[in-house]
């Protein structure tokens, strides 16, 4: 069925979309991350009385200020593209959507018109109290506004708690809790923002570090770097924490996903775990479609089969097994699978057709066809096993590269605490510039993230009911691929200007100004 | 400001921290300009729904819908 799809439509939409999000992503973990190191600041201030406490807040509330203010409303064209490119993936989802993105708009504007403006305007106008309370406001309500789209997101990746309609070709939630407290959503909110907070504590240290490289605002820098070591440490290690649960989550709901994180091929009882690894190409298989080894790569023994099922010795499917199916370990062939789903898709047909005829009695039948067969819906849209596998390049090195950069900044966050109680931070000349370059590396883990959970989970929209290809707009290829270029050119211009006013505040440093 | 009443308190909070911003205002006209680029071009021209601009009631979009997702090669 898959010759039947414009493909260059598809990709278009896709590179858009991915582009967009992508963008998007680059301002929204400072926001959510910088919030609360300002909040920690600003309640240190409140605590102690000391005014240096509330330069350096004001100081990272200007940075805080110019991400914001770029950022906002990007997200915005994701729901216009929801709209214009991927109509019948926005029709199919129905409502599980919409009451998350409502509830979203409603806790961004409430915050961000009241409490925003409070920590901008309040100073000296509105009591310490109340103005640290809206600054904690700030960064709770940013991060709990992340979480309605996480939460939609989660859906897409495990779709539970809703009702296929046949009437309308829409999902009706129904169970909202079982949607907002999903596994998946639960995780990969936590996990998401946590990498926000890690990715707001590099930011901190490395502005901080520059301010020591140039013996500049030290007492600011120290103390910042205080904060954002401590902050980053505990964040950095909920962020490991929440990145081995997802994993586990992945593993038994997405397990080609997994599969690809790994690179693994062939399923083991008590697989091992690739540490650091480079996929072999040979001339014989230049598409990565049955990877036999690594060129290298370190393997930590058993540890794969602990990290997916919690059992050292476990067993865990490789792309093979999932798609030539394994019975001794009880995993459906693909071609199974694609069975079902064109009789799940036949059934809607049917039932279409006897509705229009009038005939309830078909209707019936071919309505419990299609319940019957449903939760395999999206294979049905296949017909070559091969199509159901992700690019396995980019999902291993980016799953990789997030992992290992994840860790750095554990470590990075531990040494730079140490020296500063041993007070030696200032003549660490080269951590200090290992401290600068490392803010886009941590924005390189967070993109990577997203690469891992989105490539990874391709062909599906939402996992096993909708295939990408699917979900997109029957519209010119060549409109999108205009409305591509122009959103480059649109956000690199957002991303030059925030770093170009970023930077030359940076470099004007805190304002200095008198009284408590 | 005592007498004020709280609208009129509101109103000068918001007028007050407006007048005495400086990087603020430049902030401002970023998301101003942003925010026109993306209502007034952009949804405009390059984003119409396409459902709703092509069908004139939901009974006509879950047809379309059903037509895509269950059309055979």
């Amino acid at each position: 069925m898959t010759e039947t799809f414009d493909f260059a439509l598809v990709n278009w939409s896709r590179g858009l979309f991915a582009l967009t999000a992508m963008y998007h992503w680059l301002f929204v973990p400072l926001t959510l991350g910088l919030a609360y190191i300002m909040a920690i600041m600003e309640t240190i201030y409140v605590k102690t009385g000391d005014p240096h406490w509330k330069k350096t807040t004001k100081f990272w509330m200007t940075l805080f200020g110019i991400n914001f203010a770029i950022g906002i409303a990007t997200g915005l064209i994701l729901e216009f593209e929801f709209g214009t490119n991927w109509s019948n993936y926005s029709w199919f989802v129905g409502d599980i959507f919409g009451a998350p993105l409502a509830i979203e708009g409603i806790f961004a504007f409430f915050i961000e018109s009241t409490f925003i403006a409070v920590m901008y305007f309040g100073w000296n106008k509105v009591s310490k109290k109340f103005h640290l309370l809206s600054t904690w406001l700030v960064a709770f309500g940013a991060s709990l506004s992340a979480l309605w789209i996480l939460v939609a997101n989660a859906w897409m990746q495990d779709p539970v708690g809703m009702l296929f309609n046949p009437d309308t070709a829409r999902n009706e939630m129904g169970n909202f809790w079982e949607v907002f407290l999903s596994p998946m959503a639960i995780n990969k909110f936590l996990h998401t923002i946590s990498s926000a907070y890690l990715l707001a504590s590099v930011f901190v240290i490395g502005v901080s570090a520059w301010y020591l490289l140039k013996k500049r605002e030290v007492l600011l820098a120290k103390r910042s770097i205080l904060v954002a070591a401590v902050f980053g440490i505990i964040t950095a290690g909920y962020t490991i924490v929440t990145g081995d649960g997802s994993a586990s989550l992945v593993a038994k709901n997405q397990p080609m996903k997994f599969a690809a994180f790994e690179g693994l091929y062939h399923g083991k009882t008590g697989a091992g775990l690739v540490a650091v690894g480079v996929l072999s190409q040979t001339p014989e298989d230049p598409n990565y479609e049955d990877l036999k080894e690594f060129y290298f790569k370190i393997e930590i023994p058993n540890l794969l089969s602990y990290l997916a099922f919690r059992d050292f010795n476990a067993f865990v499917p490789g792309v093979r097994d999932l798609l030539e199916g394994n019975e001794e370990h009880g995993i459906m062939a693909a071609t199974e699978k694609i069975k079902r789903g064109k009789i799940a898709i036949n059934a809607l047909a049917a039932y279409q057709h006897a509705k229009e005829a009038g005939d309830n009695e078909k209707a019936a039948e071919a309505r419990r066809v299609l319940d019957e067969n449903f939760q395999y819906f999206g294979y049905g849209y296949f017909d070559d096993p091969k199509e159901l596998v992700p690019s396995i390049p980019i999902t291993f090195y980016s799953f990789h590269l997030m992992v290992a950069l994840g860790f750095y900044f554990f470590l990075l966050m531990i040494i730079f605490l140490w020296l500063l109680y041993k007070d030696r931070l200032e003549k660490a000349k080269t951590l200090l510039r290992i401290a600068i370059f490392s803010i886009p590396l941590a924005y390189i883990a967070s993109q990577s993230g997203w690469i891992t959970a989105e490539v990874g989970r391709q062909p599906w929209v939402i996992q096993d009911l909708l295939p990408t290809m699917v979900a997109v707009s029957h519209i010119n290829a060549t409109t999108v691929q205009v409305t591509f270029w122009l959103f480059a050119v649109l956000f690199t211009t957002l991303m030059i200007a925030e770093i170009r006013i970023m930077t030359k505040q940076i470099k004007l440093g805190p304002k200095d100004e008198g009284g408590k | 400001m005592r007498d004020r009443n709280i609208l009129s308190r509101v109103f000068y909070f918001y007028y007050d921290g407006f007048k005495s911003m400086t990087l603020g205002k430049t902030l401002w006209l970023i998301i101003l300009i942003k925010v026109f680029i993306m209502f007034a071009v952009l949804k405009l021209f390059f984003f119409p729904n396409f459902l709703n601009s092509n069908f004139d009631n939901d009974k006509e979009r879950g047809n379309y819908v059903i037509e895509q997702l269950t059309k055979q090669p």
